[in-house]
């Protein structure tokens, strides 16, 4: 073995840099991330073809139907969930409260969600993204959040929408909002950039890096409202390079099925004759609630 | 014109394979129905969930026309998950999760960890230079392979099958801790790791050429 091939062997793995945060989120694309809240649930899920699931206590419409302060789930709930099943197993730490996610990251969860549906623990600071070996996932409302979230080292963005309503609308409005704003950056010269980056409360930098890839440096999933098949087709065909399901199937009369033609949907988002299949006879969606009825507005938290 | 590559898109990192084959000339083709599968030169499987990505080649019907295909002798390149489906025996994966059986080797779900230990690292990589054993294609591969330089190859690991074991058919181009991480059987390729992920397209091109092997 020659000197060169002798230090080549050697070379180290090296573990929690960006790359590898940034790739668990490249392997969800086309996926469904499902909201599970037992190791039974989590089972279901993975049945139905989920390329991840969201370990936690209440789902977000029960959360906002206890109302008080919602926290960090128990951990030896989320360990059995994590080894209830093989996908990876993601779980959400409270907006700011760095020392959840340091709890997370050291149980082995594949993926944090810095997540607007628990109460903010900080009303300042988002968490150190950087600090952390484990990718951490953020939600965003607009263009601006989203890249100061990926400025604090987010290796994935999520439209909120509004999480535990069943309804689409918000998840609508955020997606077009972010993807919107990404094609006018595309439109910009050098100098509208700086201006621009001023408005949307971003570093220029990813600004600009934006304005010339045309898309977002992480990618850009959906969340907050999607129920049925439909909505999720609606969400990739509007942008969305993978869903998350919250509430939308554990709160439907029947989960497995409505799981499944959620899975399907969002590999087959184009395809509307596969859409009539999957949507037929899947029993009664969560019941949802309208925007003018709700009292919290979760998509509100972030800074 | 280049050759037609089909991407399994059903679920995973279809997008960043099209954007490597389409940089190097090839046409690329969405796969989601069986009808997408008909007049391929190459297929390619990629990373993303095994278990996610089996259920949909079963319920989609696919599963059964990517196997003749393969049986066909069309080339197919998996990654990670792709590698899961590639192979002949799958340990730590779900019961009826169902396989391809095209490539000797037996495989762990996740046979490095969970995300923590998710890693990168640089390969050296022994392209099998002049493979094609029969002059009639030797020409086309060879061209196709001169490009392909040993240096160091930067590989991500993201909860990546482990390959345990493998038969003498299987021909290893790059190892990591004792176990291969890029292979070819005939017409099968398959890696461990992300090639799709990073800049370096030699993985991507020496299956073009592969594929060019098949097509003569």
């Amino acid at each position: 073995m020659t000197d060169a091939e002798s230090s080549k062997s050697s070379v180290a793995a090296s573990t929690g840099g960006f790359p590898v945060k940034r790739g668990l989120a490249e392997m969800l694309k086309g996926g469904v991330i499902m909201d599970v809240v037992t190791a039974e649930q989590a089972r279901i899920a993975e049945d139905a073809g989920a390329c991840a699931v969201m370990a936690l206590e209440r789902v977000p419409a029960d959360i906002r139907r206890d109302g008080g302060v919602a926290r960090m789930s128990d951990p030896s709930m989320i360990e059995g969930i994590m080894e209830a099943v093989s996908v990876p197993v993601m779980a959400k730490a409270r907006i700011g409260h760095f020392v959840e996610a340091q709890i997370l990251e050291a149980m082995g969860v594949d993926f944090i969600d810095e997540s607007e549906v628990l109460t903010p623990a900080d009303e300042a600071h988002h968490i150190d993204k950087f600090a952390f070996d484990v990718p951490v996932v953020c939600g965003a409302t607009n263009l601006g959040e989203a890249l100061r979230r990926i400025s604090e080292g987010a290796a994935l963005i999520r439209s909120k929408g509004e999480a535990g309503t069943g309804n689409i609308v918000e998840a609508v409005r955020h997606l077009r909002s972010i993807t919107g704003d990404v094609k006018r950056l595309t439109q910009a010269d050098a100098a509208e950039l700086f201006a621009a980056a001023k408005e949307l409360g971003a570093p220029l930098g990813l600004v600009q890096e934006v304005a010339e890839t045309g898309c977002l440096p992480v990618p850009l999933f959906c969340a907050g409202g999607i129920a049925t098949p439909a909505d999720a087709a609606l969400a990739m065909q509007l942008g969305a390079e993978a869903v998350f399901v919250g509430s939308g199937i554990f709160k439907s009369d029947d989960p497995a099925p409505r799981a499944r033609a959620i899975v399907e949907a969002t590999t087959h988002f184009n395809d509307p004759e596969i859409l009539i299949k999957v949507s037929r006879g899947l029993g009664a969606p969560m019941t949802g609630i309208e925007m003018d009825e709700i009292n919290q507005r979760y998509a509100e938290r972030g800074w | 014109m280049g050759p037609s590559i089909g991407v399994l898109a059903l679920q995973g990192a279809f997008e960043r394979h099209q954007r490597h084959l389409e940089r190097l000339g090839a046409r690329v083709i969405q796969v989601r129905r069986p009808e997408h599968l008909d007049g391929l030169h190459g297929i390619v499987i990629p990373g993303g969930e095994s278990t996610t990505m089996s259920m949909l080649l079963e319920s989609g019907g696919l599963f059964d026309s990517l196997a003749a295909a393969i049986d066909d002798g069309t080339a197919v390149l998996g990654t990670c998950a792709g590698m899961i489906l590639l192979a002949s025996a799958v340990l730590d994966g779900r019961d009826d999760q169902r396989h391809l059986d095209a490539l000797d080797i037996t495989v762990r779900r996740n046979g490095y960890g969970r995300q923590r230990q998710s890693f990168e690292t640089d390969l050296t990589p022994s392209w099998p230079h002049g493979q094609a054993s029969d002059a009639a294609s030797s020409a086309s591969s060879s061209a196709a392979m001169a490009g392909l330089s040993s240096e160091p190859l930067r590989a991500v690991f993201i909860r990546a099958p482990r390959v345990e074991s493998w038969s003498d058919d299987v021909e290893v181009v790059a190892h990591w801790d004792g176990a291969p991480v890029l292979m070819r059987q005939g017409a099968v390729v398959a890696a461990a790791f992300h090639p799709e992920l990073t800049r370096d397209d030699r993985v991507h091109r020496w299956f073009l050429g592969i594929v060019a092997e098949e097509v003569v």
